[in-house]
């Protein structure tokens, strides 16, 4: 019975779905209010309708209804609570889903906190988000509905994919999704100003906060993603240059850009057509990175069995949203204006000179992305394009950002003096300088350049950063003023401090893992021992371990530094009862400046065991710079700002009808 | 110039730049992928000898034994029919790899007609068959298939 609840509180939702992509907008055309105002009440309505059916499909995992298919496939009465949970999207259907029920709260979250949006906007973009969630749901209803029914109920469900019977996994996928998602707020606000041919300062203002979420989300699932790979897969990798982390990463870079750019436009009333380029481009590379997962058209480690007919309803319905938008940019772009004239040495251009990498680094990961398909298409051959090329890409793009970045802060907005900023930054010139040669010595180098210039840069954006944080406090009231700053009006700005700052921590951990850390397969005996840089792991065998619903033979491993010994690690390898799969857990012993990793191979006769043993120094900083990113962003959203309501200050007032005015007049 | 000429050499030298750009892209992209090739085409001598390809097909049922005390596997990939490639890796495989299942592997082809495997590459679900593998493997088929009919027919017309 709760099942069929589900099934048709899914169907509820996609009428409502229609009807709000329908009614709100075909009100704002024609000047009917009352249909305009529909938006709010049907975007609640999807959300509470969407919610009914993901509960009821997690109260099936719960009790074991087997006779559900997605349910028998994707668990297994000896599943652990928690995993039952996270099993409602450990698959393509209920993933699916939770894309849906994450789209409605989204629009139900923009019902609520709209208050300041005049209904027109909101209605249109409540309008946009409709369309795409009549787009998911009918693709899920038609194509994959995680409510069908067996008429053979089996006894014992197929259980859920090992891999995914981890924390990591239970938190990457819905925080990925809510960025996914998140970014169809920002795509909405772009439709909404194309089809009013109306953007100004307050749209910008709007949109930043919403968007901002979305970027702070895809971080978190991004960061939580690599982590999991790191322990989980076994290969001790944090990146792999793989389709479907591109999938994620593209949005990623085109939503990082769109921040940026909608800083101008908020405060200068510049880039306009371009922060709607963005925002259309975040999400379609969104839906982009959903067709990729989910059609298995590229082989990929994160590749799933799947099914050709739902990767063409999505390139249709990808096709339809990109096409779409696009055209209606192109008919209504040339109407809104960009103003703010603005020198070479001034925030904008190096605003500018941001988005521009980014977008060239987007537009490069794409292209190796779906490269196999254009040479397939082509008849050219199978090609796979190999992680060297990824990171030659990479690494002819970002240092150049890396650099702007510790520029950023200090400059000033339509014109800075270069000699004064010159001036300013000496002194966090020279300290970076500095620290990059010390970096040359080979112990540090490992004999490569990379080495240096990750330092170079990670010194050059702390510094440039403390250099501005000072030049700002000097024009308050001194140092002591800093923590008064941070708690009132600079939030925004020491949010964007913090987040810069995890890029130069990224940076420290990405170079050092790189070029210091060790990796060895080995085939030891039981009481040997190996050296893995400075450290010496002891094999004391292995035994066997029960599980909930796996056996497993854990190894243990004593290891050494100087004769001390530092941890004990129990690395296992299980077989799920339900599958008889094999996995690999690595077991990992972390620390801020190095992690020690082991993780079994296969047992070789006479205790013998193959295995990995890894020195992964400073890898660790790569995820916290993400984290860093993360809170960064939060802290931006939490400017108080963005949350006057409609009776703002006269000055904002004025720069906002300015701003207008300069709209009308250009 | 006047602000018509400057754009008209702004827009040549963009052109020219992304021009220029795209080739640089598209030769290191054709020198940093690797093609994939079947048994089949391997055993014709269709695959490079200087360069890194994939090959992949199924893991022959019994062919999967070490080489002494080292971490080298011995394994043959076969596309199901006649093809057969004796393939060496060195290092921890995949949890998923199995005899019978399918299997994508990265390296280069040595000159005993052994194919040295840098990386055999994992798959989170049993039930995926990578794209070119099922390709292969269907090609194969395929041509055994018309084999042995052509076979039949000379069987008949005699």
């Amino acid at each position: 019975m709760i099942p069929e609840i589900g099934h048709f509180a899914l169907v509820l939702a996609m009428c409502l779905a229609i009807a709000q992509a329908i009614f709100p907008l075909i009100g704002t055309l024609n000047n009917t209010p009352s249909w305009a105002g529909l938006a709010r009440p049907l975007a609640w309505g999807q959300a509470f309708f969407l919610t009914i059916a993901f509960a009821a499909l997690t109260y099936a995992f719960q009790v074991d209804d087997f006779s559900v298919r997605y349910v028998a496939s994707n668990s297994n009465t000896l599943l652990p609570n928690i995993y039952k949970i996270s099993a409602v999207w450990g698959a393509h259907e209920g993933s699916l889903l939770l894309w849906a029920f994450f789209l409605g709260i989204w629009g139900a979250a923009i019902a609520i906190l709209s208050k300041s949006l005049t209904q027109e906007v909101v209605s249109r973009v409540l309008a946009v988000m409709g369309m795409i969630n009549t787009g998911f749901l009918a693709f899920m209803l038609f194509t994959s509905n995680p409510f069908e029914r067996l008429f053979q109920i089996p006894a014992e469900g197929r259980d859920l994919n090992p891999l995914l019977q981890d924390i990591g996994l239970a938190l990457h996928p819905p925080t990925l999704y809510l960025g996914y998602v998140g970014f169809s707020v920002a795509f909405g606000f772009a439709i909404a100003a194309l089809i009013g041919g109306r953007l100004d300062a307050s749209w910008a203002r709007w949109s930043r906060p919403w968007t901002t979420a979305a970027w702070v989300w895809l971080t978190l699932g991004i960061t939580i993603g690599s982590w999991w790979a790191y322990y989980e897969l076994g290969w001790g990798g944090w990146w792999f240059w793989d389709p479907v982390e591109n999938a994620s990463f593209m949005p990623w870079i085109a939503g990082t850009a769109l921040m940026h750019s909608l800083a101008v436009t908020e405060k200068r009333g510049a880039f306009r057509s371009w922060t709607l380029m963005l925002a259309i481009l975040a999400f379609s590379l969104c839906l982009l990175g959903t067709f990729l997962v989910r059609s298995g058209v590229l082989t990929s480690v994160h590749a799933f069995a799947s099914d050709p007919a739902r990767g063409i309803f999505i390139l249709i319905f990808l096709l339809v949203v990109i096409g779409g938008s696009l055209a209606l940019y192109a008919w209504r772009a040339p109407t809104i204006f960009s103003g703010g004239r603005f020198n070479l040495v001034s925030r904008e251009s190096f605003l500018l000179g941001n988005n521009l990498l980014l977008t060239v680094f987007c537009f490069l990961v794409l292209f190796g992305t779906l490269a196999p398909l254009v040479y397939d298409a082509l008849e050219w051959g199978k090609i796979s394009v190999g992680f060297p090329w990824f990171n030659k890409m990479f690494l002819m793009v970002t240092p150049f950002l890396a650099v702007l970045i510790g520029f950023g802060p200090l400059m000033r907005w339509k014109q800075t003096d270069p000699a004064w900023l010159m001036k300013k930054l000496r002194v966090a010139m020279i300290i970076s300088v500095i620290i990059g040669l010390i970096a040359f010595i080979p112990s540090i180098s490992k004999g490569s350049l990379l080495v240096p210039l990750g330092m170079f840069l990670m010194a050059w954006i702390i510094t440039s950063h403390i250099t501005a944080i000072i030049d700002r406090l000097k024009h308050k009231q001194g140092i002591s003023h800093l923590f008064a700053d941070m708690a009132g009006k600079g939030r925004s700005y020491y949010g964007m401090m913090l987040a810069h700052m995890g890029v130069a921590m990224f940076i420290l951990g990405a170079a050092m893992v790189s070029h210091h850390g060790v990796e060895q397969d080995l085939r030891m005996s039981p009481g040997e021992s190996a050296e893995i840089g400075a450290y010496r792991f002891r094999f004391d065998g292995v035994i066997g371990a029960p599980g909930p619903n796996y056996t497993a033979n854990q190894g243990k491993f004593t290891i050494f530094l100087d004769d001390a010994q530092v941890a004990v690690l129990e690395p296992q390898k299980r077989t799920y009862l339900a599958q008889g799969r094999p996995m690999t857990e690595a077991a990992i012993d972390w620390g801020f400046t190095r992690d020690l990793y082991v993780s079994l191979g296969e047992p070789l006769g006479g205790g013998d065991w193959s295995m990995r043993l890894y020195y992964k120094p400073f890898v660790r900083w790569i995820w916290i710079g993400g984290l860093a990113m993360a809170l960064g962003g939060i802290i931006c959203i939490s400017d108080r700002r963005y949350r006057t309501k409609k009776q703002k200050s006269p000055q904002l007032a004025q720069t906002d009808a300015a701003n207008t005015l300069a709209t009308e007049n250009s | 110039m006047k602000p018509r000429q400057k754009r008209i050499v702004f827009a040549v030298i963009a052109v020219i730049a992304i021009g220029v750009a795209a080739k640089l892209i598209i030769a290191s992209i054709d020198k940093g992928s690797s093609y994939f090739y079947s048994p089949m085409k391997v055993l014709a001598g269709e695959a490079p000898k200087d360069q890194v390809f994939r090959i992949g097909g199924l893991v022959k049922v019994g062919s999967m034994k070490r080489i002494g005390k080292t971490l080298t596997v011995e394994f043959i990939i076969t596309d199901d029919q006649s093809a057969e490639v004796t393939t060496h890796y060195t290092g921890i495989l995949p949890d998923l790899f199995k005899e019978g299942q399918g299997v994508v592997a990265k390296g280069r082809l040595g000159d005993d007609g052994i194919f040295n495997a840098e990386e055999v590459l994992a798959k989170h679900d049993e039930k995926y068959l990578a794209p070119e593998v099922k390709d292969a493997l269907e090609e194969a088929h395929n041509e055994a298939t018309n084999k042995n009919e052509t076979a039949n027919k000379k069987e008949y017309a005699q």
